[in-house]
C-alpha cells in the first residue's frame, strides 16, 4: 500500500549541526506539525516542492544537500 | 501523535462501537419476527445522534489536552484526509449498491434503511482506518 520513495535526507544530521533544533522548533518554521517532521525525517512522507526549499532555506543549504536522489534509480526510463 | 490523528481514532472507535450497539440491539429482534414490525427509526437516529456527539465531545476533549499548539491542517495532513476521503467515498458507492437494489426490489424500509446505514458506517470506518495507517506507515 505504501509507496516506497528512493529521496532520503540528511534533516536529522542538519538539526544537529544548526544548534541541536528540535523537531518541533523546525516545524515551527516550516509550518507543519512536528509528527510531519518525524515521517519526512523517517521518510514515510515526500514533502512537496516547496516545503523541501523551505526546509533548505531553514539551514541556509542548498536543496541537494537536505534531500538526496540515487543516480542509479532502477525503474528509471 | 497529531491532532488529526487523533481524531481520526475517535472516528474509528465511534465507528465501530455506536453502530455494534445498535445492530446488536436491532438485528437480535429480527429472527422470527416480522421486520416492519421492529421499531428501528428513533434507535438508528439514536446512533446517528449519538455518534455525532461522540466525535464532538471526545474532539473537544482531544483538543483541550493537546499538548502542541492548535493549528490549520498541514499539506501532510490535507493529503492524507483528502486520500481516506476518496477511499471512502468509494466503499461508499460500492456498499449503497445494496440499498439500492433493496429499494427496486420492494424491500421493507427496515432492510432499505439499516443497509443504508451500514454503508455510510462502512464507508466512514475505511476511510478512517486507511487515515491511521497513512500516519503510521506513510502515503
Amino acid at each position: 500500500m505504501v509507496k516506497p520513495t528512493k529521496v532520503t535526507n540528511s534533516i536529522r544530521t542538519l538539526r544537529f549541526q544548526h544548534g541541536e533544533m528540535t523537531q518541533a522548533e523546525l516545524a515551527r518554521r516550516i509550518g507543519v506539525t512536528r509528527q510531519t517532521v518525524i515521517a519526512i525525517e523517517q521518510g514515510r512522507y515526500s514533502p512537496s516542492l516547496e516545503m523541501a526549499f523551505r526546509i533548505a532555506r531553514v539551514f541556509k543549504v542548498p536543496l541537494d544537500e537536505v534531500f538526496h536522489y540515487p543516480d542509479d534509480a532502477e525503474g528509471d526510463d | 501523535m497529531s491532532l488529526e490523528e487523533k481524531r481520526a481514532w475517535i472516528y474509528t472507535v465511534v465507528a465501530v462501537v455506536v453502530p455494534a450497539v445498535y445492530f446488536a440491539m436491532i438485528l437480535s429482534q429480527v429472527p422470527g419476527a416480522d421486520v416492519t414490525r421492529i421499531a428501528y427509526v428513533r434507535p438508528l437516529l439514536t446512533a446517528v445522534g449519538v455518534s455525532i456527539v461522540l466525535n464532538v465531545a471526545a474532539t473537544i476533549v482531544a483538543s483541550i489536552l493537546a499538548r502542541d499548539d492548535i493549528a490549520p491542517k498541514d499539506e501532510r495532513e490535507r493529503q492524507i484526509d483528502r486520500h481516506g476521503e476518496y477511499v471512502g467515498f468509494y466503499v461508499m458507492s460500492v456498499a449503497s449498491v445494496v440499498p439500492l437494489v433493496l429499494a427496486m426490489a420492494e424491500a421493507p424500509h427496515f432492510w432499505i434503511a439499516n443497509a443504508l446505514y451500514l454503508a455510510f458506517v462502512l464507508a466512514a470506518l475505511t476511510s478512517s482506518i486507511v487515515k491511521i495507517v497513512a500516519y503510521r506507515r506513510g502515503l
